[in-house]
């Protein structure tokens, strides 16, 4: 039997892979994950590109080019392009990249497709920060960006906490604990909204419901840095992650220091959240679709970190474009309509003859 | 690797979940190029013994040796060269194909820009060899029946190439003849290897007949050690499962063989421990 195995495929890596040497150096690369994340950039890319182009100002899609560098005849196109829809397109992909990597690092951990920051009621906890600033304090943007901060990481410590036994946190348990605190982080924003006066309620309605109408820099640039900071870094503990999914035992014995692993995982993933909540509010689905999406697409045994990002922003930029294109009778906030397409999602996710609540074939 | 004595050893090892002592105060020492079986009723801290040594439970007091060194002061991925663990009752990730279980063996032999050498496929290569599964190696695991994806598991051991290997109940829940299968695939890697091999086991004419030495435990305690012909007494299995049995010669092997009469705890209510029999997978876990 040994000799049907022959050749090229008894050396190379397992799983579709191949190995890459650099100099001295070699690393596996799977050639279907990376042109499965070219395909997602470039769609991304596409949309984003339509984004620039359409709105109260038309900009042929052929002008956007030269609008973004500066070089056009119409100086309004210019500055609708590079000051208005520019910051919306970036902050977008940034949050969708963001929730994308959250999401898959979270399911991996779980071991359970709904281990995912909106289910787990990271985000609903960011949310109750924003509201904080918002209804409270009548806070600025800004403030309002770092409450949604603040809050994210409070929610994702008292999950974590409670969550603990023995020294680990097991996936079904994450998961019940964390929709648990999400619940009350639900009913305390509820609780501001109905305290706070008639504006500061509806500016706060408004950012519930999670917009990328109005974006500036101020919204996308954090977001962004913490992409390009973060994703690295998840990257880089992203072997050790694959190990986790084998067990704690398993990837202990094989080397992982696994409490160190998934703090610094969860540290990143947490970030990430809330990052992007901070720079376009509430959205629903990304982070809980994006990576199962990519898993089915790239069909690697690997928690998918840079195809969940391109997946990510793949989708919230497109569903933001579509928001956009709708009739304006129908025509929504972008959180409020993935907020629809997750619910439908999720139900099937929940549905008993998948199984995937006990953690079996949550891919 | 030579120079290295790779013999393992605990000393005053005490082991506890929480506020549960499970081990306490115990002495092994596992010979090196042997099998060693660990025996003992149900809940007696087998599986945690054997979590204790592999350097995955910190001791609350005492250490684990291996040849002169304590498992704690060695980096992980150092220990994982030399000490290779599998669990009992372990589950990989849905759509995981055999080869690439196998291949997460190798993970301690690689590093961040050193990511798969043609020593890891050899690796992999031999593991799946020697334990039959080079037809499966693109077959997912969770087609797989119980024993071949036991055989996967300890090939995933194999390929991470460690002279000691311990295996948590590695045949329970297989029938019968997937249990020789894989005391004889621990045997072969053992003779023709020289692989120390510690398996935790509930038959005891298994373990009689394919360990060269027994480890009897009670309660977190050793009751017996040693060659099985000299270890395995009727008192022994008295003390050690709650159990009237009579002992017979193995008619093949010469090896001591257990006929069971009928629980002590039947007969005896006041009894402390637990009989044993009972189905397995009872031990205590955090």
């Amino acid at each position: 039997m040994d000799a049907l195995v022959t050749g090229v495929s008894a050396t190379r890596p397992p799983g579709g892979r191949r190995v890459l040497a650099i100099g001295r150096a070699c690393v596996v690369v799977r050639p279907r994950t990376v042109a499965v994340t070219a395909l997602l950039v470039g769609v991304a890319a596409l949309a984003g590109a339509v984004a620039l182009s359409v709105g109260s100002l038309p900009v042929p899609l052929l002008d956007v080019p030269r609008a973004l560098v500066g070089a056009g005849d119409d100086p309004a196109a210019i500055r609708a392009v590079q000051a208005v829809r520019l910051p919306r397109v970036l902050s977008a992909i940034g949050a969708g990249a963001a929730l994308g990597v959250s999401g898959a690092i979270f399911q991996s951990l779980a071991r359970n497709a709904l281990g995912s920051p909106d289910v787990i009621g990271f985000t609903t906890g960011a949310a109750t920060g924003a509201l904080v600033q918002i209804v409270l304090f009548g806070a600025q943007p800004t403030q309002v960006g770092l409450g949604t901060i603040v809050g994210g990481v409070v929610t994702a410590g008292v999950v974590l906490i409670l969550a603990r036994r023995g020294g680990g946190v097991s996936g079904p348990r994450l998961v019940l604990v964390g929709i648990g605190v999400g619940a009350i982080a639900a009913a305390v924003n509820g609780l501001l909204l109905v305290r706070g006066t008639i504006d500061a309620s509806s500016q706060a309605n408004l950012w519930l419901s999670g917009s990328l109408d109005a974006r500036q820099w101020g919204h996308a640039l954090p977001v962004l840095i913490g992409v390009v900071v973060v994703v690295p870094l998840v990257l880089l503990l992203s072997r050790r992650a694959s190990l986790l999914e084998f067990g704690d035992d398993v990837a202990a014995q094989l080397g992982v220091r696994v409490e160190r692993t998934r703090l610094a995982l969860v540290a990143c993933a947490v970030v990430l959240a809330a990052l992007a909540t901070a720079a376009v509010g509430p959205i629903a689905f990304v982070a809980l679709a994006a990576p199962q999406l990519v898993r089915r697409l790239v069909r690697a045994d690997a928690p998918p970190v840079v195809g969940a990002a391109a997946m990510g922003a793949a989708l919230l930029v497109v569903a933001d474009l579509a928001s956009q294109l709708l009739p304006v009778t129908f025509a929504v906030p972008v959180g409020r309509m993935t907020g629809v397409v997750g619910g439908i999602y999720l139900l099937w996710l929940l549905m008993p003859s998948r199984g995937s609540v006990e953690g079996k074939g949550w891919r | 690797m030579a120079l290295m004595s790779d013999t393992l050893h605990a000393e005053g090892l005490t082991l506890r979940y929480g506020e549960r002592t499970i081990v306490e105060d115990l002495d092994v020492s596992i010979p090196e190029g042997r099998i060693t079986a660990v025996l003992g009723a149900n809940a007696c801290g087998k599986s945690t013994l054997l979590r204790g040594l592999a350097g995955l439970l910190p001791p609350s007091a005492g250490c684990v040796r291996l040849g002169d060194v304590d498992i704690r002061a060695l980096a992980p991925k150092t220990l994982a060269r030399r000490l290779g663990f599998l669990p009992q009752a372990v589950t990989a990730p849905v759509g995981v194909s055999v080869a690439e279980l196998v291949a997460r063996g190798r993970y301690p032999h690689q590093r961040l820009l050193q990511q798969w050498s043609p020593e890891d496929a050899d690796a992999v290569n031999a593991a799946l060899r020697a334990t039959g599964v080079t037809a499966l190696r693109d077959r997912r695991l969770d087609e797989l029946s119980g024993g071949q994806r036991q055989r996967a598991w300890i090939a995933m051991l194999l390929a991470q190439q460690t002279p000691v290997m311990l295996l948590d109940e590695p045949t329970t829940y297989l029938d019968v003849a997937h249990q020789l299968e894989v005391l004889e695939l621990c045997r072969r890697l053992n003779r023709d290897e020289g692989r120390t091999v510690v398996l935790v086991l509930h038959d005891l004419d298994q373990a009689c007949r394919y360990a060269d030495h027994l480890v009897v435990m009670r309660q977190g305690r050793i009751l017996a050690e040693g060659a099985p012909a000299g270890v395995m007494t009727r008192e022994l299995v008295a003390d050690a499962f709650g159990l009237r049995a009579l002992i017979h010669e193995h008619p093949v092997t010469g090896t001591p063989m257990i006929v069971p009469l009928e629980s002590l705890a039947s007969v005896d209510e006041s009894r402390g421990d637990r009989p044993g029999g009972a189905p397995a997978g009872e031990e205590v876990r955090a």
